[in-house]
């Protein structure tokens, strides 16, 4: 009986998760980067809280968003090497349902940890703790849309025999809207003030992505492979 | 059943496949031989669908490959040159998620996989612990839980011993017995009965 698609997506997450279990070092090396960047920023600017609350937003996403593209080489890189994505492809299985759950588990295991991290960064750029909840959140939301628009471009990069450098030329433009709104929210959170309306814009972002980005990365994830 | 017409397919500037015509019917077993680069690995992959050929089609029971993609793939197992095996994940684990996404499968039936290729005794390792040849032996168990009923094997033997290679005979035998198609890109011929056997030179380019 051929599998459903949800149970393949399952499979497919199960056994990503478990992978990840067993090489913890991939995730930990791009969740240690982030917070090296974030924690040398108050060693070289000043050490006064007010003016590094300033830099704050604009120094958590962009290490955020750094962090997340060193991560995205992980992604379908060695899938595709050892011949997996290739079994996937043959699978008469659809192979959005299978690289969407390969995403959101990417997603599980490396935005969740630097969300749930970044208050630690964060309170050494003199962010009151009253704007950590939002901040958590922000980046919750930013980072799995970072993961998904990063898919596309992962995927287009398989061909590619050194492919690091074009894949973060192809995903930053993408990432510049997530990257406006989150340091914004971030911004507002501090200054005390409502956070909806960042978290709306990224939210729909999210979304889209959500809807559009698996569709991509697997036609992406196609042609890479021939 | 599956028939290759008219495939023409270029590799960057190089013409590799240059009009590739066969017939393969139930119960028998298409030999891709020919020297290195003579482009056995090319044809496979435009069979499977992996690569688009520039030029001709193939077809599966009667209607072209493309058209029903899902369903082709489905009744498909392609052994390529990496065994598509995780170093991190043991033999039976392996074989419950890549098996496990194309049908419902059952811990007994891969028990009994491992055990006709002989699997059974590393099967619970960790991959990247095994050596080529029972990685290979791995993968065949694979092939044979995927239920196919079209073979694609890309160098089957390799890294296999004289045991691992009457394996494969045997395994290839009893598929075609099932009324099941192979085609195999080799460099030694397949110890199978001539009559089912169907020689497919490729010429060097």
């Amino acid at each position: 009986m051929k599998t459903p698609a949800v149970t393949v997506a399952w499979l497919v997450a199960r056994r990503d998760l478990r992978l990840a279990f067993r090489k913890p070092s991939q995730l930990i090396q791009p969740l240690m980067f982030f917070m090296i960047v974030a924690t040398l920023f108050p060693l070289t600017l000043t050490p006064e809280l007010s003016r590094l609350r300033d830099v704050a937003p604009g120094v958590l996403w962009v290490g955020a968003l750094l962090s997340s593209l060193l991560a995205l080489e992980f992604l379908f890189r060695e899938d595709a090497q050892d011949g997996t994505l290739e079994q996937f492809a043959l699978s008469g299985q659809s192979l959005t349902w299978m690289l969407f759950a390969k995403t959101c588990v990417h997603w599980l295991v490396t935005g969740v940890p630097l969300a749930l991290s970044a208050p630690l960064a964060a309170m050494a750029l003199g962010v009151p703790g009253s704007a950590m909840p939002a901040l958590i959140a922000a980046l919750l939301l930013g980072s799995l849309a970072m993961s998904l628009t990063g898919a596309i471009s992962a995927g287009l990069t398989l061909g590619a025999r050194r492919g690091g450098v074009l894949l973060s030329l192809l995903t930053l433009p993408l990432s510049v809207p997530i990257l406006i709104f989150g340091a914004d929210a971030t911004q507002r959170a501090i200054a005390g003030d409502s956070i909806a309306g960042d978290m709306y814009l990224l939210g729909a972002i999210t979304v889209l992505g959500i809807t559009l980005a698996p569709l991509a990365a697997a036609a992406a994830v196609r042609i890479g492979l021939e | 059943m599956l028939t290759v017409q008219g495939l023409h397919l270029w590799r960057g500037d190089r013409h590799v496949l240059r009009g590739v015509t066969f017939d393969v019917a139930p119960g028998l077993c298409a030999l891709l031989t020919g020297r290195n680069g003579a482009g056995k690995t090319t044809l496979l992959r435009a069979i499977a669908g992996l690569l688009e050929p520039e030029e001709g089609q193939v077809s599966w029971r009667g209607a072209p490959a493309r058209g029903s993609r899902d369903a082709f793939h489905s009744e498909l197992a392609y052994l390529g040159h990496e065994p598509a095996l995780k170093g991190d994940l043991t033999g039976r684990e392996n074989l419950r998620y890549s098996v496990g996404i194309r049908r419902m499968v059952d811990e007994a039936e891969i028990a009994a996989a491992l055990a006709r290729t002989g699997a059974a005794s590393f099967g619970d390792r960790l991959v990247r612990m095994l050596s080529a040849g029972q990685r290979r032996r791995i993968a065949l168990a694979g092939v044979l839980l995927a239920n196919a009923t079209l073979w694609l094997l890309d160098e089957p033997t390799t890294n296999l011993d004289a045991d691992g290679q009457q394996l494969v005979a045997e395994l290839a035998a009893d598929h075609l017995a099932r009324d099941g198609l192979i085609v195999a890109a080799v460099h030694h011929s397949l110890p199978l009965p001539s009559e089912r056997l169907v020689a497919i030179e490729l010429a060097a380019t």
